[in-house]
């Protein structure tokens, strides 16, 4: 009956050490002969541990969505489209708005109280209000943004622009990005990490360009170019009307790169008629293309969805001989003539460089973020220096490790093999356990492996120094192994508890490097509990089986 | 059987008075050290927070050849950094550690333009200032007209403002290059961590929150398993282990990043393990010796696993002290912290955790001294009875 059960003890602690193998040392495709040589072993040891970007080298970005600049944003457009909408309609009426953080209010001022009735509705025929809540007093209607619509309104800005990060990293052939939300909600923070990208300024910039386009038209009749902004404006008669824009002009400039930073000021200023004729959305495609095949000769062509092909066709036919502005950013890129009557394609001409044009290409396809991105976190690591914490880190263990698995054996001689075995074990087993829930080794995680290892020598040492004390007392050797493992159990079970209790708040409370600490230490502490008191158990057991009349103990 | 303690008879509890002077020395010369440094002026801040709690950019460069340090900080100055921390690497001679600081608000507007958008680099910067003054009704595109928060320019710029002055000494091997694929390259930037403001705080936050939720935690389940008496003693314990360190890290400036809160996070494991180890014994001797003082008892509970303490935390202490040594410069607060740690966590249990739980007791008097509980489960229960009644005074 004994027998049995410590059979059966045996045949699970085999099965676990197994799988243990093949998960950390094992291949996760068809296995080959090359696989069981030692550099085969290495290869698939580091093919199937997750490192952290700190081991492995990479970039982390905390970004957080501009909300507020989002809310403030979609107030400005509404109330324009509002005034825009009922002066139309021969409704005379005036705009304000208020858009601060926590408060977004129109406010329209109708010339003829009779008319407010009818300036609503016109103005919720063409502006969607629905989440605004409306109130009319006397000649102004005031729309207001409650905060529950904040919120709604905020959470969506940081959805779409999940997406639309999503769309442009992948564009750009980020392996294995890592992209979600971070921290709480409320907060549009999002997290991106990055393996193997250890220079990020390419991709920044690609994840947070506006790259806007809108095709706008050069008010007037002929081309007119200012040198100063003044100029421009002294041409309107000194002020801006609400219908025209000053803009500057900057023909065939090369977009900035890190190695050539910001170039000159622009050299002119135009104005231009607003609202423009098409704007960024009705884009379908944009993709950079080259004549003549040199690096800085690039240029972006376009084309425009139906709805819009047809507007644009519509429009250049009634303005042939005018000039359109090809607007980029709030910038004018180009501005032609217009020839004959366009309808779906057009193109940025100006001297970008491949990757410029492909960037801004993808960009434009992409759409435009609903909100702006600040970067309040970026930390990267060279794959060097991630290989070089691995070496120091690892090294230091395996050197401790080695020191411990020594003195075990010296002080605690037949047992120290125990224990041994049961520290190899744990290691191997929580390595297994890293790799089966898929979670990552960072650097907090050493440290975790590394307190569990210790705790694991505790639990050896606890038991071993609890069998000495039944020794000395005068007790045969089976009861002092019985008697050790009994009390030494009630002692590890309390450590174990409360170090798991407090990991776990870790874990759920902490940020990243926090919970990659906690959740090695967890796995540790739990697979302690099978290594050093299951498995150096049945060891003893095995050893008493053999000789039952033990009268000494090596320990 | 080798053994460092065969049987040792120590009266700990005699000496908690001067263990516990000690302690309180330690501590007053860490708020001395907080204090003082906040207080002096123009001194330096109580703890040299790390880029992770304070925001701020640190920059790893290797180069080629290295140049001296003085010309790095000369190069920074050009830039506009007056207060940068430049650090050479003790176990990689060609790479250099330069810390700074975060910036003012103020200052980023006026540090060198940013690189910003492929196409709107150019008029970025006059965009921001003359729409902050204009009415909001003429704004154009999307957070065009939002102010650049510090936050932005300091992980934007800090990185780059480096490279600015770097540059001065040779161009760097840029994206996947290699100092070695780039023969013309003078250094390569191998690491950076550039934290805002907001983002330090939050981190620093959590990292507070997390820590103090989990002790409290810790003393419910030792209240629950033990006593409110014990709880209390190894929650104080773990404060004193977490405070002596952090007087450590005033006192001699270490710098306090992510992995040392880690490290803190592993020594408050480590302190509350002893405590247990040794309550646990002071538990069973409790059903042992009805008649014993709880004085006696503790110190005989002490001096029983005297031989473990010493070997466990002896080995922790050996091979944390091969981290400090060989882990590099990455490890290096990490295993400081580790180090003080281990030693104040042993301490701790003895003149701490112990003298708290049974002064409190005594001052509840003798007769209201909870009887030792009975674990709940069977096994351990019938275990401890045996012991109760079978086991002969191993004193």
């Amino acid at each position: 009956m004994k027998n049995t059960g410590l059979w059966i003890r045996t045949a699970i602690i085999i099965v676990i050490t197994l799988i243990g193998i093949y998960l950390v040392f094992g291949p996760r495709t068809r296995p080959t002969s090359a696989d069981f040589t030692w550099s085969g072993i290495k290869k698939n040891l580091s093919n199937n541990i997750n490192l952290g970007l700190d081991l492995r080298g990479g970039s982390h970005l905390v970004m957080r969505v501009k909300t507020e600049g989002y809310l403030k944003n979609l107030t400005d457009l509404n109330q324009q489209a509002a005034v825009t909408a009922a002066n139309d309609a021969k409704l005379p009426v005036t705009g304000t708005d208020v858009a601060e953080p926590d408060k977004y209010e129109i406010t329209l001022t109708v010339a003829d109280p009779a008319q407010v009735d009818a300036v609503v509705a016109e103005v919720k025929g063409k502006v969607d209000f629905t989440l605004w809540t409306e109130t009319k007093s006397g000649n102004t209607v005031n729309w207001s943004l409650p905060a529950q619509q904040q919120a709604v309104l905020k959470e969506q800005a940081v959805e779409q622009a999940l997406k639309i990060i999503d769309s442009r990293i992948n564009a750009y052939g980020v392996k294995e990005p890592t992209l979600a939300r971070h921290g709480r909600p409320a907060n549009g923070q999002i997290l991106l990490q990055m393996p193997g990208v250890d220079d990020p300024e390419r991709v920044k910039k690609l994840i947070g360009s506006e790259s806007k386009l809108s095709l706008m038209k050069i008010s007037g009749e002929s081309f007119q170019a200012y040198p100063t902004k003044e100029a421009a404006e002294q041409s309107l008669g000194g002020s801006v009307p609400s219908n025209k824009r000053v803009m500057a002009y900057s023909e065939k400039d090369d977009s900035a790169t890190a190695a050539t930073p910001a170039p000159e000021k622009p050299k002119q200023w135009v104005v231009v008629d607003y609202p423009a004729i098409i704007e960024g959305s009705e884009l379908r495609d944009a993709s950079a293309y080259s004549r003549t095949g040199n690096n800085n000769d690039y240029q972006i062509t376009f084309n425009l969805k139906p709805a819009g092909a047809a507007k644009f066709g519509d429009w250049t036919g009634k303005n042939i001989g005018k000039y359109l502005a090809i607007v980029l950013n709030d910038e004018v890129k180009s501005a032609p003539v217009i020839k004959g009557q366009i309808f779906d394609t057009g193109q940025i001409e100006g001297k970008f460089t491949k990757n410029s044009a492909e960037d801004l290409a993808l960009t434009l396809k992409s759409g435009a973020l609903p909100a702006e991105l600040e970067y309040q976190e970026e930390r990267t690591v060279g794959p060097s220096l991630g290989a070089d914490s691995i070496e120091a880190g690892v090294e230091a263990s395996l050197g401790g490790l080695i020191f411990v698995i020594a003195f075990m054996l010296f002080y605690y001689r037949g047992a120290g093999i125990n224990a041994v075995i049961a520290l190899v074990l744990n290691m191997l087993l929580t390595i297994a356990a890293l790799i089966m829930i898929k979670s990552t080794l960072t650097l907090p995680g050493i440290a975790g492996l590394i307190l569990g290892i210790g705790m694991a020598v505790d639990s050896n040492v606890l038991i071993f120094e609890r069998m000495r004390e039944e020794l000395r007392a005068g007790k045969d050797v089976p009861s002092a192994i019985k008697l050790g493992f009994d009390r030494a159990f009630i002692t590890i079970i309390d450590t174990h508890i409360t170090t798991i209790l407090s990991s776990l708040i870790l874990y759920l409370y902490g940020s990243g490097p926090i919970r990659g600490f906690a959740v090695t230490l967890i796995l540790g502490l739990l697979i302690n509990l099978f290594s050093a008191v299951f498995v150096s158990r049945t060891i003893f057991t095995w050893q008493l089986e053999r000789k039952p009349n033990m009268k000494t103990l090596s320990i | 059987m080798f053994e460092f303690f065969k049987s040792i008879n120590v009266d700990w509890m005699g000496m908690r008075r001067p263990l516990t002077m000690v302690s309180i020395a330690i501590l007053l010369a860490g708020l001395g050290s907080a204090v003082g440094r906040q207080l002096m002026p123009g001194g330096t801040d109580s703890f040299n927070l790390g880029v992770d709690f304070q925001g701020g950019t640190v920059i790893t460069a290797k180069f080629r050849q290295k140049p001296p340090e003085d010309d790095i900080r000369a190069a920074l100055q050009a830039q506009g950094v007056a207060d940068a921390v430049i650090q050479s690497s003790l176990d990689k001679p060609d790479e250099v550690l330069i810390k700074v600081p975060l910036f003012e608000s103020g200052e980023a507007a006026a540090a060198p333009a940013n690189t910003g958008n492929t196409n709107q680099s150019s008029n970025s910067q006059p965009a921001a200032q003359s729409n902050s003054n204009t009415n909001a009704n003429t704004s154009g595109q999307p957070g065009a007209t939002t102010a650049q928060s510090v936050d932005e320019s300091q992980v934007n710029k800090g990185r780059e403002i480096v490279k600015k002055s770097l540059d001065t000494f040779g161009k760097e091997a840029e994206g996947t290059n290699t100092l070695v694929d780039d023969e013309s390259a003078a250094y390569k930037i191998v690491g950076t961590d550039s934290v805002g403001p907001v983002a330090g705080a939050q981190l620093r936050n959590q990292a507070i929150t997390a820590t103090l939720l989990g002790l409290a935690v810790i003393l419910f389940f030792i209240a629950f398993r033990y006593d409110w008496t014990y709880a209390a003693g190894a929650v104080i314990a773990v404060f004193h282990d977490v405070l002596v360190t952090l007087a450590f890290f005033s006192i001699f400036q270490w710098e306090i990043s992510l992995t040392v809160m880690a490290a803190l996070l592993t020594l408050v494991g480590f302190s509350v393990n002893d405590s247990i180890v040794i309550f646990d014994r002071i538990r069973e001797n409790l059903g042992l010796h009805r008649g014993e003082s709880l004085y006696n008892l503790t110190n005989d509970s002490i001096n029983q696993t005297m031989s473990r303490t010493i070997v466990t935390n002896g080995l922790v202490l050996l091979a944390v002290a091969a981290l400090v040594l060989f882990g590099g410069e990455v490890l290096r607060g990490f295993s400081l912290a580790l180090f003080v740690g281990s030693i104040t966590g042993t301490y701790s249990t003895i003149a701490i955790a112990s003298p708290i739980a049974i002064w409190w007791q005594e001052k509840l008097g003798a007769a209201k001294v909870k009887e030792p509980q009975v674990a709940k489960s069977e096994k351990i229960a019938s275990a401890s009875r045996r012991s109760v009644t079978r086991r002969p005074v191993t004193r």
